[in-house]
């Protein structure tokens, strides 16, 4: 969705008069557009009086906001220290390879954003990944290609 | 025929291993009329490594299925739940008591109190809830306790921080108790940042209310009407059922004002992290849901006495809280019978790594490692070697095969030079190269520092420098010297935990791996066979038989030979991933 003006100052209106919401407010804004387009700062300062440099510090000390755009999904390899003993960065430079990434780690048809996470709580199924919400344990690279497969089908 | 109940493990690694297609064939074979069949889905049963689990319970006794799938779910149903044929060869066998009698519990080692409810009942159900005496020791505490004696009870327990400092929990909330002012706040820390660790996920998806009553014990006990429970956005599921809890909770009355009609009243929000390790630390945490970056403050004022919002502020871990109504229904004295003198009651553990059964456990405290590793999870795969545990995350350090007979318990573990921690287990064994494992370390708390100590945002990096050349096989003989430097200043001059622990990993590793370091740096080798720039993979032919197995896992086709032809490894096609070693049934592959 390309992201307008009015529209994110209608994400952000019900934060007025609330505090502490500075991260609250770029979560709601990025779980529309899967990342915080140029203008969020700006409009956060005039609607909530949050100068823009406070979120915009906040955005870049989180891990969770981007401030690129994404593909259509995402996934995130997992380097736990359970994935990483059993795995993970052969599984990660595979992931690299079968989906051709160079940095920014998106996939060229538009498709795939890889992120690599501290730890997605699923250590006893290492090594994991997650696409969007769903959680893939025990991979292996073929059983890596097969889901991505699944994905690019349409898929998942 | 009596009534039988499908238990499903329906917690995030249960999903992840496929719950949700036998859910469907349950559910589809209910519709035909099940008078006599009720599904519960429940949290993580615990026995994670066997993912999907569906428990059969009837008269005449327990069964555990592991690995189930829908094609198994569908005869399991039709024979066992319908026909009366449990089907054993799918039971968890070595568990139970040889497959052709109902399981005996299945973790006879452990004791469950904070997970007490966890795999048992539905955690979508304020009613299941209630049935387990749910949210009877908040009403013991509105109607017959003064806060005081709570504070007394918790004291006398004996109950530390679980989240890994160990703080004596009755202190903490009596010094919030006593701090003046009209407006006081309880926060419960479900930011489990540890890389390793899942307790915290599984309590809060698999019994949320035994957390908010926790929680709302203690708001009643320091005179707090406030509370933001702060879990990691990482954990959707968790994030979900805390949702639902916290609904139900409020719609029943026991979230909202004068609560069982006393003047109690106490509300809850739910604020989720965005991803910052160091937000794990409590005043971090505090800037974090103020909508700051989350960067430690300097303590003192401690939380206790200024915290969120300036306000007093008690700050405790999710499996604390879980705790505290099990305290308060059977008293401090049956508490202290676990554990031992300076730690107390039960530890949740999440084991993981190169382990037979990763899982999540609860044990006594003062229950030596080697039991939990050897004979609740069942040892190392393969038959390999031990060669150590992880515990406390970046922060922690690693135990050698020497100390396995070590406690778990606070003191004991600090002393090996590692920390409790959360309750994160990572096994390594001999194939795991501990100076990769410490690179790794501190690779992660390099990149969580919040920037705010100099020592901490740079002295790691340069700790960082010095590992990343040794395992390329850059090292220098005085780096050893270099990274011990290192460490003490920057264990000196951070702010927090974060940094403080930062070095943990490496001095552990120095001083129970000294020898792996000598060979990155002077032969130029990785033991284990890990750091790709020291480590040429061969097959031994006299070993080799010629399986294939190898060759159908390498993933970058380096692995020539035909049945009956002994396999060799192309040099320069080899990645070394050491896939090919995972996979040899006959150890035929090692390290030239």
């Amino acid at each position: 969705m390309k992201p307008k003006a009015k529209d994110i100052r209608e994400i952000v209106a019900p934060f007025k008069g609330d505090r502490g919401v500075t991260i609250p407010v770029l979560q709601a804004i990025q779980n529309v557009y899967g990342y915080l387009p140029p203008e969020t700062f700006s409009i956060i300062e005039d609607e909530l009086g949050i100068p823009s440099s406070v979120s915009y510090g906040v955005a870049t000390f989180y891990s969770q906001f981007r401030l690129r755009p994404v593909g259509k999904h995402i996934i995130k390899a997992c380097d736990g220290t359970a994935c990483h003993v059993r795995g993970s960065q052969t599984l990660l430079s595979s992931i690299k390879d079968h989906l051709d990434l160079k940095d920014p780690e998106s996939s060229n048809d538009g498709l795939f954003t890889l992120e690599i996470v501290a730890c997605l709580g699923c250590c006893s199924l290492a090594p994991v990944m997650m696409i969007d919400d769903v959680t893939y344990g025990n991979l292996t690279i073929e059983k890596m290609k097969e889901i991505i497969m699944t994905y690019r089908k349409g898929g998942g | 025929m009596s009534k039988t109940l499908i238990r499903i493990g329906y917690a995030s690694c249960g999903i992840a291993a496929g719950a949700k297609d036998v859910l469907a064939v349950v559910e589809k074979r209910m519709k035909k009329g099940s008078r006599r069949v009720e599904l519960q889905k429940t949290g993580c049963i615990g026995i994670c490594f066997d993912e999907p689990i569906v428990q059969i319970i009837n008269e005449q006794g327990q069964w555990t299925y592991r690995k189930v799938d829908g094609k198994k779910m569908e005869r399991i149903y039709d024979e066992h739940v319908l026909g009366g044929a449990p089907i054993y060869e799918w039971t968890v066998g070595e568990l139970s008591t040889g497959g052709e009698v109902p399981d005996r519990p299945i973790f006879e080692h452990q004791q469950r109190i904070a997970l007490r409810n966890t795999g048992i009942i539905d955690p979508e159900s304020l009613d299941a809830y209630l049935e387990k005496q749910g949210y009877q020791a908040l009403e013991k505490v509105l109607k017959e306790m003064d806060p005081d004696m709570v504070v007394k009870e918790i004291m006398d327990s004996g109950l530390r921080g679980r989240g890994g400092a160990g703080f004596p929990t009755g202190l903490k909330w009596s010094f919030c108790k006593k701090a003046a002012g009209d407006r006081k706040f309880i926060i419960c820390n479900a930011d489990e940042g540890d890389p390793g660790a899942f307790m915290d996920r599984n309590l809060l998806e698999g019994d949320p209310h035994s957390v908010l009553e926790g929680m709302m014990i203690a708001a009643n006990t320091i005179g707090a009407s406030e509370g933001y429970i702060y879990c990691r956005a990482e954990y959707p599921l968790a994030i979900r059922r805390l949702k639902i809890a916290i609904g139900q909770a409020r719609e029943r009355g026991f979230i909202g004002k004068n609560i069982m009609g006393t003047e109690f009243s106490f509300d809850i929000t739910l604020k989720e992290g965005a991803g910052a390790f160091v937000c794990g630390e409590e005043t971090a945490l505090i800037a974090s849901i103020e909508g700051e970056r989350g960067m430690p403050r300097i303590r003192p004022p401690f939380p206790a006495e200024a915290g969120l919002w300036g306000k007093p502020t008690n700050n405790n871990n999710v499996e604390t809280y879980a705790n505290i109504p099990w305290i308060i229904l059977n008293g401090a004295r049956e508490f202290q019978k676990f554990g031992i003198k300076s730690s107390r009651g039960t530890k949740v553990f999440s084991l993981a790594g190169k382990i037979n059964r990763g899982g999540l456990v609860e044990v006594p405290m003062g229950t030596p490692l080697r039991k939990i590793i050897f004979e609740i999870g069942g040892g190392i795969p393969k038959d390999r070697r031990f060669k150590a545990v992880q515990l406390g995350g970046p922060s922690g350090g690693c135990i050698p095969t020497q100390l396995l007979d070590t406690p778990v318990d606070y003191e004991s573990i600090t002393a090996t030079g590692a920390i409790m921690g959360s309750g994160g287990m990572v096994v390594m064994d001999e194939n795991t190269c501990m100076v990769e494992v410490a690179r790794y370390f501190l690779g992660f708390t390099q990149n969580e520092s919040c920037g705010k100590c100099t020592f901490c945002r740079i002295g790691t990096l340069r700790m960082l420098e010095v590992l990343e050349r040794i395992t390329k096989g850059q090292g220098k003989e005085t780096d050893i010297d270099e990274l011990k430097e290192l460490a003490e200043l920057i264990r000196a001059s951070s702010l927090c935990g974060l940094g403080q622990g930062a070095p943990n990993p490496v001095l552990t590793t120095l001083r129970y791996f000294e020898n792996e370091y000598h060979a990155h740096i002077v032969d130029k080798k990785c033991p284990a066979g890990v750091c790709k720039e020291l480590t040429t993979f061969v097959i031994d032919e006299e070993v080799c038989r010629a399986c294939g197995l190898c060759k159908k896992a390498c993933p970058s086709e380096a692995i020539e030979g035909k049945p009956g032809v002994k396999h060799v490894i192309v040099q320069d096609r080899c990645i070394k991933c050491g896939s090919c070693r995972e996979v040899c049934p006959f150890d035929a592959v090692g390290t030239g």
